[in-house]
């Protein structure tokens, strides 16, 4: 399995990333040189060991639904790049234009 | 250079928290001294990103106004701390180290950072790091490299290096760091002071910019073991605000950091010492000695298993990462670059604003996550983790903790490995097998190797473990080679 330069710029895209060409072929460089000293654990038979995903036995915590005060609206919303009618305003989500 | 780690208890957090309580030295004298040491010579370092004089002068003047009304402010009682630039400070700056924070300023106070205050301490300021605490040099950090203050020549370690090289310079007596891979121990290590990585889950994460969840834990930097443990005591506890905090009330570890370190059963880590520079080797081998003076039962180990933490680590790290930094999108917080639509300001906002460390480790996430590589990598690893924390519970059953080395060499030239993220890679090596298993572990300083820089001697000890683990650095530390340097 070597990292191809089509595996960076699919992974880029992806990423939401834009990489000029020198970029693509430095990282690709790079990352497989990380990709191949992972090899060793790749190359393991771990099929009898469960992966582990935490270092603690994970479970849900609940608490009482009471009503708490939450963040500060206006004080949220300062930290936006634009606002509007108290709301995030993005630039247009998908498509063409009408 | 001031001397550290064996200076008896003046200049310490303790020694100043006692004399403001008692009413014999003021806070706000202390946090004039640390701003004028700050002044002069953070200008060569790069320690702090953002000095808090006024709101730091204005918080020393409620801790003395409190003593005066005949309160006690708390153990930490004006102490000066830096913080991590990781760590939210309400309508104070945090970045990160990152230009995509630039200029933000968190609604919230860190848990940790509403512990300090109620424990009387002072934010001094914001320390550098590597972009998103990825690195282990400080050299990633947007805001430019921090210098080691031993030898600013060399970097101070990563990612938390502004935090150490601020208590190594003398600063501030504390610092709070976090630890995802090494990132407190490794600095510490590399600029002669203690960093400690308490139990996962035992600090609240709650305020903490995450990098990677299930391995990220908030913990002490401090110039005597003492100090890192007092420090510890006061951030350690469960935060309902966190859901990986854990339930139990942490036992106090100050009141017994004196109880020596006899009958301890020490096993020195063959795989954490062997691959090392012969200088942080040997110093490793001394530390053990030491510890059979003082009563410990000495006898070597050794954790095959350990070998494979590196790569397992550098594919659960980014995968964690590339999704935690999804949220990095130009909408609700930090730098916009506008584009046309949503996916064209999202990418150009990613690209303008992330280093390139960051990057790699996104993309490396990505990769390892993706479809058709998510087993061979990723559960892979996950699998690894598993190997690894069974490893620890097999050396655990013959020992009470394991030393080792903490960084395989000392600091090393700035610049010397930006170009070569794998060698950069390889300073987490003894580090990692620690943040898989979620235990706690300390770097103690224990005289210096070549070119008279300080080495870190490591204690790692199994999960809950912090009061046994201060103890046994408290031996160490007490019988640190003196000399020039140390």
């Amino acid at each position: 399995m070597t990292l191809s330069r089509d595996d960076v710029v699919h992974v880029a895209r992806l990423a939401r990333l834009a990489l000029s060409d020198a970029e693509v072929e430095l990282f690709t460089a790079q990352l497989r040189t990380v990709l191949d000293h992972a090899a060793d654990v790749a190359a393991l038979d771990l099929a009898h060991l469960e992966p582990s995903s935490h270092p603690i036995a994970l479970q849900n915590v609940l608490r009482p639904d009471d009503p708490q005060p939450s963040l500060d609206r206006d004080e949220v919303l300062a930290a936006a790049p634009t606002v509007e009618d108290h709301r995030f305003r993005v630039p247009r989500i998908g498509g063409a234009a009408p | 250079m001031s001397s550290l780690g064996t200076a008896g208890t003046s200049g310490t957090a303790l020694a100043l928290a006692a004399q403001v309580r008692s009413g014999q030295r003021s806070a706000h004298e202390g946090v004039e001294e640390a701003l004028a040491a700050v002044a002069a010579r953070d200008g060569e370092l790069n320690a702090f990103l953002v000095v808090l004089g006024d709101e730091a002068r204005a918080q020393a003047d409620r801790v003395d106004a409190a003593v005066a009304a005949g309160h006690d402010p708390g153990p930490l009682a004006g102490v000066p701390v830096a913080l991590k630039d990781n760590l939210c400070t309400r309508g104070t700056v945090t970045t990160c180290g990152s230009k995509i924070l630039e200029g933000w300023r968190p609604p919230y106070d860190a848990t940790v950072v509403e512990a300090l205050r109620r424990a009387g301490a002072i934010a001094l300021g914001k320390t550098n790091m590597d972009e998103f605490a990825m690195g282990s040099s400080t050299e990633n950090s947007a805001f430019g490299p921090t210098c080691n203050p031993r030898d600013t020549g060399k970097v101070p370690g990563g990612s938390s290096g502004g935090s150490a090289a601020a208590v190594a310079a003398g600063f501030v007596p504390l610092g709070l760091g976090s630890d995802t891979g090494g990132s407190i121990r490794q600095p510490a290590a590399l600029c002669g002071v203690v960093g400690m990585k308490p139990t996962y889950g035992r600090v609240s994460r709650y305020g903490l910019v995450a990098f990677a969840s299930s391995l990220d834990q908030i913990g002490p930097i401090a110039a005597t073991v003492a100090d890192a443990a007092l420090l510890f005591d006061v951030v350690a506890g469960h935060d309902p605000r966190d859901s990986t905090s854990l339930p139990s009330v942490p036992e106090p570890t100050l009141a017994s950091v004196h109880a020596g370190a006899e009958g301890i059963r020490v096993g020195v880590c063959r795989d954490l010492v062997d691959g090392c520079a012969p200088d942080v080797a040997a110093r490793v081998q001394e530390a053990a000695d030491a510890l059979a003076d003082a009563g410990a039962k000495v006898e070597e180990i050794s954790v095959p298993e350990f070998a494979y933490g590196l790569s397992a680590y550098y594919l659960i790290a980014p995968a964690e990462a590339s999704s935690n930094l999804a949220r990095y999108d130009g909408v609700r917080y930090g730098l916009r670059v506008d584009g046309e639509d949503a996916e064209v300001m999202n990418t150009a906002t990613r690209t303008a604003g992330f280093g390139a460390e960051v990057k790699r480790r996104v993309m490396l996430g990505t990769y390892a996550l993706s479809a058709g590589y998510y087993d061979a990598y990723y559960a892979q690893a996950q699998r690894v983790r598993t190997l690894v924390m069974r490893a620890f519970d097999r050396a655990y059953e013959s020992v009470d903790v394991l030393l080792g080395a903490t960084a395989p060499t000392t600091a090393f030239d700035l610049g010397a490995k930006v170009d070569d993220p794998m060698a950069m890679y390889m300073n987490d090596v003894c580090t990692i097998p620690s943040n898989l298993s979620g235990h706690p572990a300390v770097s103690v300083p224990f005289g210096t190797g070549a070119g008279g820089l300080p080495v870190g001697v490591q204690v790692l000890a199994p999960a809950l473990g912090e009061a046994v683990l201060f103890r046994v650095a408290r031996v160490v530390e007490a019988h640190a080679p003196q000399g020039p340097g140390s």
